[in-house]
């Protein structure tokens, strides 16, 4: 702190002209969204006519409750919900396999250890897009079209994650596991006791990356889901696009939106500093 | 409270055999140090016992029971590790307790036998501070008070001390020696440091390149090494060792303690004086023969130190002199 201190006192202008630039880098990402905001509380006519508004307006109850409970194809709630349950089923599949198969890959010597770790390795080259037209045959056949399962399974596996629990199981000093052993811990009561709290930062830090990761899938929802009843809510907002002569209800759209963006908010916020100690602090 | 075994154990990793067959039969209470250089298997024998490491032949016996193949929870034994390990998301309590959850012991009990041990280990302050929150000394305590709640029949403890200062080190040696004296319980004990096995064992073994060269009493195994590798491994400073044939005796090496030595006029050998490190209680004199060999002489700080450059003859008893074969064996006197 004392060295922070000092620093910044060494700077003295400079610290203005610092801040000066991160008011306008902030200002400048958040404009759009304030637009947003402000298109999302006035009437359709107000956005159409130019200049646009850049004060709110009073449509705000109107337009959000319209979006929530009506919507365009379907009501914003149900689409919320749906990529409630995306994002949750995918952060929490995401973790709890790749906790499994990173454990399994460090602490257990079976035939072909290394060769599935470097398959699991290799499906880091291979993203959602690349596999799209498999995977989604694969799902279709099962008959999973339109439902959870089929949003999230796919987007279960994950590499990065697996990765990640096997750098920081490595880091695991080996005499705990022994110790763990000679207490009498089976291998996945050490897990479950030891392991698991070991890891919680981690935990924390990769559940907000794969939330707003399983948030912000578009491809996959877009393919398999044709029943507006099980829209998600991202590709959602693009259904809502007028097609053809149809007349954009912008209000509706841009609240959506604005709402599309409150849970990631929420989960960041909510978990920032477990996430910021899981991305720096390596607890021993 | 039990007797261990070892018979012609040996260990192999692949190709290379780290244990070349190990046999010792342990009393019941008794305090075993190993000791041996840095890759000299006395970790992997210890991780043996414990039963972390498979057995490749021979046989591990505990309380009369082969254990060869019993999981190390089954065995009746508790370690205590290098670097602790100590479950850092959990209290000291907790740190001490889980091996007895996980045998479900019942709750009260465990309170019980967890601040009974505590209390013998000073640790009663500490009970619901994180292994973090503790000093070296402390987390060693727990280390030990872990293994103690478990009331297990045999201790063991691989190099438990190595990661602590010099002072902290004597102080819980002490204590290491006398907790086992009162607990009554057999132990094992692997180290490096030569004092801490000279101070700490009922018997030790000396092992070298993974065969034990001597088991024995401290006293017995520095009067009396069997090899000259535990001639020059045990006792500080190091056994000198000269060619017989520079005293004009037949083939092999002659070990003579430094103790044994003294500087004369004129001797069985004349020495150079390199520099001398006086230590308060008493002086290394260390010495440098015609043929390069080093000679290194304790003796009381009542005496004179000689000037570094003078000549000196080196004088002892032939009793003190122990002869050792081109293998390195001893060999017997006259």
């Amino acid at each position: 702190m004392a060295d922070r201190n000092g620093m910044v006192e060494k700077r003295g202008g400079g610290l203005w002209l610092t801040h000066l630039g991160l008011i306008i880098g902030v200002a400048f990402i958040f404009f759009p969204i304030w637009l947003a905001f402000v298109a999302s509380t006035v009437e359709q006519q107000a956005i159409v006519r130019p200049p646009m508004p850049l004060l709110p307006g009073d449509r705000l109850w109107e337009n959000y409750s319209k979006a929530l409970s009506a919507g365009v194809n379907a009501p914003v709630a149900t689409m919320l919900v749906n990529s409630l349950i995306m994002a949750l089923g995918i952060a929490l599949g995401k973790i709890a396999i790749s906790l499994l198969s990173a454990f399994a890959i460090v602490y257990f010597r079976f035939p072909g250890r290394k060769i599935f770790f470097w398959l699991i390795f290799l499906t880091l080259m291979l993203p959602v897009e690349v596999r799209i037209v498999p995977t989604f045959e694969v799902i279709a056949n099962f008959g999973m079209l339109n439902s959870y399962s089929g949003l999230i399974l796919p987007l279960v596996a994950s590499a990065t994650a697996t990765f990640l629990f096997r750098q920081f199981f490595m880091t695991v000093p080996d005499e705990l596991a022994e110790a763990a052993r000679v207490d009498g811990a089976r291998p996945m009561r050490f897990f479950v006791d030891i392991l698991l709290p070991m890891s919680r930062t981690n935990i924390a830090a990769l559940f907000v990356i794969l939330f707003i990761y399983g948030w912000n899938q578009y491809l996959w929802p877009l393919l398999i889901t044709t029943d507006p009843e099980m829209n998600t809510i991202v590709m959602g907002i693009k259904q809502m696009f007028p097609s053809g002569d149809d007349i954009a209800d912008w209000p509706v759209i841009m609240a959506t939106s604005i709402l599309a963006m409150i849970p990631p908010v929420i989960v960041v916020i909510g978990m920032q500093k477990l996430f910021i100690r899981g991305l720096v602090e390596s607890e021993k | 409270m039990a007797t261990v075994a070892l018979q012609s154990l040996r260990k192999s990793f692949g190709k290379t055999d780290v244990i070349h067959g190990i046999d010792i039969d342990i009393a019941d209470g008794e305090f075993i140090v190993i000791v041996g250089p840095s890759g000299c298997g006395k970790s992997t024998l210890l991780r043996m016992v414990a039963g972390l490491e498979t057995v490749s032949s021979g046989e591990v016996q505990i309380g009369g029971r082969r254990v060869n193949d019993v999981e190390p929870m089954d065995r009746d034994i508790a370690m205590v590790f290098q670097n602790y390990a100590l479950y850092p998301h959990m209290s000291v309590f907790d740190n001490m307790a889980y091996g007895l959850k996980i045998a479900k012991v019942p709750k009260p009990e465990i309170a019980e036998r967890v601040e009974t041990a505590a209390k013998l280990l000073q640790l009663e302050p500490y009970l619901q501070r994180k292994p973090r929150e503790l000093s070296g000394g402390q987390r060693q305590r727990v280390a030990m008070g872990r293994a103690i709640v478990r009331k297990p029949a045999v201790f063991l403890f691989d190099e438990p001390l190595s990661n602590l200062d010099a002072k902290l080190r004597v102080q819980m040696r002490l204590e290491i020696k006398a907790l086992q004296r009162e607990l009554g319980v057999t132990a094992l004990y692997v180290t490096h440091d030569q004092v801490e096995a000279m101070t700490l064992a009922d018997r030790m073994i000396v092992m070298n390149g993974g065969v034990a060269d001597q088991i024995g009493a401290p006293l017995d195994v520095y009067a009396n090494p069997a090899t000259e590798f535990v001639a020059g491994f045990i006792g500080s400073p190091p056994t000198n060792f000269l060619d017989a044939a520079l005293v004009g005796e037949q083939g092999g090496r002659i070990g003579i303690r430094p103790e044994h030595i003294r500087l004369d006029a004129a001797g069985r050998l004349t020495a150079t004086v390199g520099y001398a490190e006086a230590l308060g209680a008493e002086t290394l004199v260390h010495l440098r023969t015609e043929d390069g060999t080093q000679i290194t002489v304790r003796q009381d700080a009542t005496l004179p130190i000689p000037g570094e450059g003078e000549s000196r003859g080196l004088v002892w008893e032939s009793a003190s002199a122990m002869r050792f074969d081109a293998e390195g064996r001893r060999v017997a006197a006259g």
